[in-house]
């Protein structure tokens, strides 16, 4: 064990990126390319009365103008829901949704092109938040929408009454979140090639699904998809903005294909804002029963999501947002209502921690202030109620590995919070809360019954090995993990590998990079591929040493018959396994199995996971009390990502998690003015900077899991969702406020504590009367 | 307007006609090809386009390839002396000081600055200098570590 996996491993791409060698979309050369533009809805909810783009089509260096009347086929992530169209036809719904879009010689011409396409629309009454959308009169966004319900969740497990009944303490509260979005670097970009001659498509962009960028071109612009290929360059981070196929993608084929050429769309920062798909702006009410002891023994949640303007995920977020209050503790009655809501803002989608994150705050804020209630310390709280794997959830998640209670007790020792818990300075907090996530869906958006994952590894006459994957590295180090998966299965130095990942002409179908499913999917995939390459490896060096495959031990490069002196080289190996079949490649794939794909329920698809994480934090803040400032002291962190593959990357990973956990706490919040988004770049939309990031120490914590490669799980997401909950706890000790609305901005704190001194003036003049 | 603009360029000398606003990103990018200056913004708000302009970190989406006549502009491309990564981004790859990339170049010639003018700053000084380039990935942790590492 450990020749590759296990070690911290930095990125086999990591030297073109620390060089500016590294090639992102708008980084890839083809200056025959035209520029592409998009002209965008200047209101946010109206009828197209007359489009007219002759003045456009006129201007000298236009080679192309296209309407939603070039494009009548409706798209959407969900098979269930396509009710999207990559250029608006007969309806807006949001402010900076595509209504023209054209191709010109360069980036001026295209932007003149726009001023002169000549729009008319009718206005219609426009909803910015969930409740006016819900109202009665409202007018709906989309047909057979009435009341603007996307998606109506009910789910009730176990008995909650009679949980509630046996609780010694029951509370209720009410919490709301902003919508905040992903923000990741790299502004949106694609590049578009169209072959008339052969009728092919290429498209490169900035995806973290190419398959899914595969179906929806095929479908949209009507090709058969084995004219299309897809290829992702380095791509600048993602987070679940670039999980869906997203209109700008499309418009770039679109437009490729009407000048017969190459397009290029570079979208701005601002676009990039409205193009959108985060976490939607959410309103929990949540109510928990307590025992004495501190077991939980009923919970009844409610949540309604402001969706936006099209489907996207949204049925998915809203199903995560209950079922993922299972699984991190045992919970014996569980009900939940959820209400997923169009509006006509820009359309929400997965964000890292997918419709986990707002409800683990209210649950975990709600049971830190339920202990202080019922004198339980939140360590001791937590405890009364762990997972103790095997353990299968009210709602049938499986869990087969929690290693969560070593993370209470790694970060309760770090973070001296025996000793220091309620003796700390005026104005500072400790706070700690746990989360969890699912490492990959069980049942994945577009079911077709295929494998989940796919990995081919090609052995050639050099000796070099090539893994092929359509697993989208994003940063995250997919392509590495990977290679390490295969180098430790095989005995071989990392060096022999080469990843080809993500290029629909090359590489195995694969459902790319989300829900944190990579490392247990691929990986699995990555370790079945090079166990089938041992396989061949073993069996030509037993027949060329005329012994059985079984009596030959590998001993990193040579290959040697037990208990003898006779061996082979690497080398050697590779000539007689390719002797008479020429250059080898294998496959692995990975399945779920059926046990850990969940219930039978409507809306069982979403929660189950074969392999769930854990995570527990404590946070320290210090509030200054002048201005409301909160500034975070440190973040003391444990993961359980069941085996750490590389180390190195699931710190990073970890850390990156936390810090956009502690940027929505603190300040990210869109913000839209009659529909028109007003906090659309880095300025308004707030988030730390490394002058306001605090250390954070991590704790890699290993409880195998049974179904993991080496018992490996997912280290990107399950930290998120605690760091929330953890500072406002903090904050809670700090100066006695408990948050129920994020952001908790300085501004929210300043408020409140001149609320409170203002309530101190008025008691103690009252008292001295 | 179009002027003759004298300047070099990873030390190379260079002498090309530039649009009297043209943007310093724009022509490292597009005429001469080095893409390794990333666009992150509209404008200002994200360091990722981080140049050195005779020395001092500049944001080349900000600044005018007019105002660098006469001067030294250095990329990213230009630290690594005959392919040898140079300490900073060696220390930005072994230590994960990088995960998607993007912010990296900018966060490196940002950090190259501080080096050249303090050889071995404390954390707080890191923190200054490396102030206004935004990453999204790290929680900026393992860039502080990077830095820290380059500059023992």
């Amino acid at each position: 064990m450990n020749v590759a996996a296990g070690r911290r491993q930095p990125l086999l791409d990591g030297v073109e990126k620390v060089t500016g060698r590294a090639r992102f979309t708008a980084d890839l050369p083809a200056p025959e390319a035209l520029a592409g533009a998009i002209l965008r809805s200047p209101l946010a909810h109206g009828e197209i009365v007359r489009i007219d783009t002759s003045r456009a089509r006129a201007l000298p260096g236009v080679r192309a103008v296209l309407t939603g009347a070039d494009c009548d086929v409706a798209y959407g992530i969900l098979p269930i829901v396509h009710n999207e169209y990559p250029i608006a036809r007969d309806r807006v719904r949001y402010c900076g949704e595509p209504v023209a879009a054209v191709a010109a010689d360069d980036a001026r011409t295209a932007r003149a092109a726009l001023e002169r396409i000549e729009v008319e629309y009718r206005e219609l009454p426009a909803y910015f938040h969930a409740a006016e959308a819900r109202a009665a009169d409202a007018v709906p966004l989309h047909d057979k929408k009435p009341g603007n319900l996307e998606r109506e969740v009910s789910h009730s497990f176990g008995d909650v009454e009679q949980g509630f009944a046996g609780a010694d303490l029951v509370r209720e509260q009410s919490f709301h979140y902003a919508e905040v979005t992903h923000a990741q670097m790299e502004p949106d970009s694609a590049l578009a090639e169209y072959d008339p001659a052969r009728g092919r498509l290429t498209l490169q962009s900035v995806t973290q699904v190419p398959y899914y960028v595969h179906l929806t071109l095929a479908q949209c612009l009507k090709m058969d998809p084995a004219a299309i290929r897809v290829v992702k360059p380095y791509v600048g981070g993602g987070f679940g903005h670039r999980t869906e196929t997203l209109n700008f993608e499309i418009i770039a084929a679109l437009l490729a294909r009407a000048v017969g050429g190459a397009v290029r769309i570079e979208l701005s920062r601002e676009e990039t804002f409205i193009m959108h798909h985060g976490r939607p702006e959410t309103d929990i009410r949540l109510r928990l029963g307590l025992k004495r002891s501190g077991e939980i023994t009923a919970v009844e949640a409610e949540c309604v999501q402001r969706g936006g303007a099209y489907a996207g995920y949204g049925v998915v977020t809203i199903l995560y947002a209950g079922a993922l209050i299972h699984a991190l503790y045992r919970l014996p009655a569980v009900r939940y209502r959820g209400y997923r809501v169009y509006t006509n803002t820009p359309p929400c989608g997965p964000m890292r921690g997918h419709g986990s994150v707002d409800m683990r705050h209210a649950f975990e804020s709600l049971l830190d202030s339920m202990a202080e209630e019922l004198g339980l310390d939140p360590f001791a709280l937590r405890r009364a109620n762990l997972v103790s794997a095997p353990y299968r959830s009210a709602n049938d998640l499986q869990v087969n590995s929690c290693g969560l209670a070593e993370c209470l007790d790694w970060v309760e020792q770090a973070s001296g919070w025996k000793e220091r818990k309620g003796r700390l300075a005026r104005g500072r907090g400790l706070g700690l809360a746990c989360s969890h996530y699912v490492s990959g869906a069980a049942k994945p958006v577009h079911w077709t019954g295929e494998p989940h994952a796919t990995v081919n590894l090609r052995l050639d006459f050099d000796g070099s090995i090539t893994l092929l994957t359509g697993a989208a590295d994003i940063g995250q180090g997919s392509s590495t993990l990977l290679a390490q998966v295969a180098a430790e299965v095989l005995g071989l130095p990392l060096e022999r590998f080469r990843v080809i990942a993500a290029d629909s002409a090359l590489t195995p179908k694969d459902n790319g990079s989300y829900s944190s499913r990579v490392s247990f999917m691929v990986g699995n995939a990555a370790l079945a591929a090079a166990q089938a390459l041992k396989q061949r490896l073993l069996d030509a060096v037993a027949k060329r040493l005329e012994v059985q495959a079984a009596d030959i031990e590998c001993e990193g490069e040579r290959y040697r018959v037990a208990g003898t002196d006779r061996s082979l080289s690497y080398a050697e190996a590779v000539r007689s396994a390719l002797e008479d079949t020429g250059p080898i490649t294998t496959q692995g794939t990975y399945i779920v199995p059926p046990e850990l794909q969940g219930g039978k329920f409507r809306g069982a698809a979403v929660g189950p996971s074969p392999g769930f994480s854990y995570a527990a934090q404590v946070v320290e803040v210090a509030v200054d009390e002048q201005t409301g400032e909160i500034r975070v002291e440190k973040v003391w962190v444990a993961h359980d990502c069941g085996f750490a593959i590389n180390p190195l990357a699931v710190e990073g990973q970890v850390h990156g998690a936390v810090w956009m956990g502690m940027a929505q706490a603190l300040g990210e919040a869109t913000e839209y003015r009659t529909g028109l988004p007003v906090r659309a770049n880095f300025l308004d939309y707030r988030f730390p900077t490394i002058a306001d990031s605090p250390p954070i120490e991590v704790k890699i914590v290993e409880a195998r899991d049974p179904n993991g490669p080496f018992g490996a799980k997912e280290a990107s997401e399950g930290a998120l969702a605690g760091f929330l909950p953890a500072l406002t706890s903090a904050v809670a000790e700090a100066i006695g406020m408990r948050a129920t609305e994020l952001p908790l901005t300085a501004e929210r704190v300043h408020e409140w504590l001149r609320a409170r001194r203002r309530a101190e003036r008025v008691r103690k003049a009252a008292g001295g009367r | 307007m179009k002027r003759i603009v004298t300047l070099r360029v990873n030390g190379r000398s260079r002498e090309d006609a530039i649009e009297d606003g043209a943007l310093l990103l724009d022509y490292l990018r597009e005429r001469l090809g080095l893409t390794g200056t990333k666009r992150g913004c509209d404008g200002g708000e994200c360091g990722a386009c981080t140049v050195l302009v005779d020395g001092a970190p500049r944001l080349a989406c900000l600044t005018l390839v007019a105002s660098c006549e006469g001067r030294s502009v250095e990329t990213v491309e230009s630290l690594a002396a005959n392919g040898r990564l140079s300490r900073l981004q060696r220390a930005f790859h072994e230590r994960l000081g990088t995960q998607c990339g993007y912010c990296t170049p900018g966060m490196i010639m940002a950090a190259e600055a501080l080096l050249r003018e303090n050889p071995h700053p404390g954390e707080a000084e890191i923190r200054a200098a490396l102030a206004g380039n935004l990453c999204r990935c790290t929680g900026y942790v393992k860039i502080i570590e990077a830095v820290r590492e380059a500059a023992a």
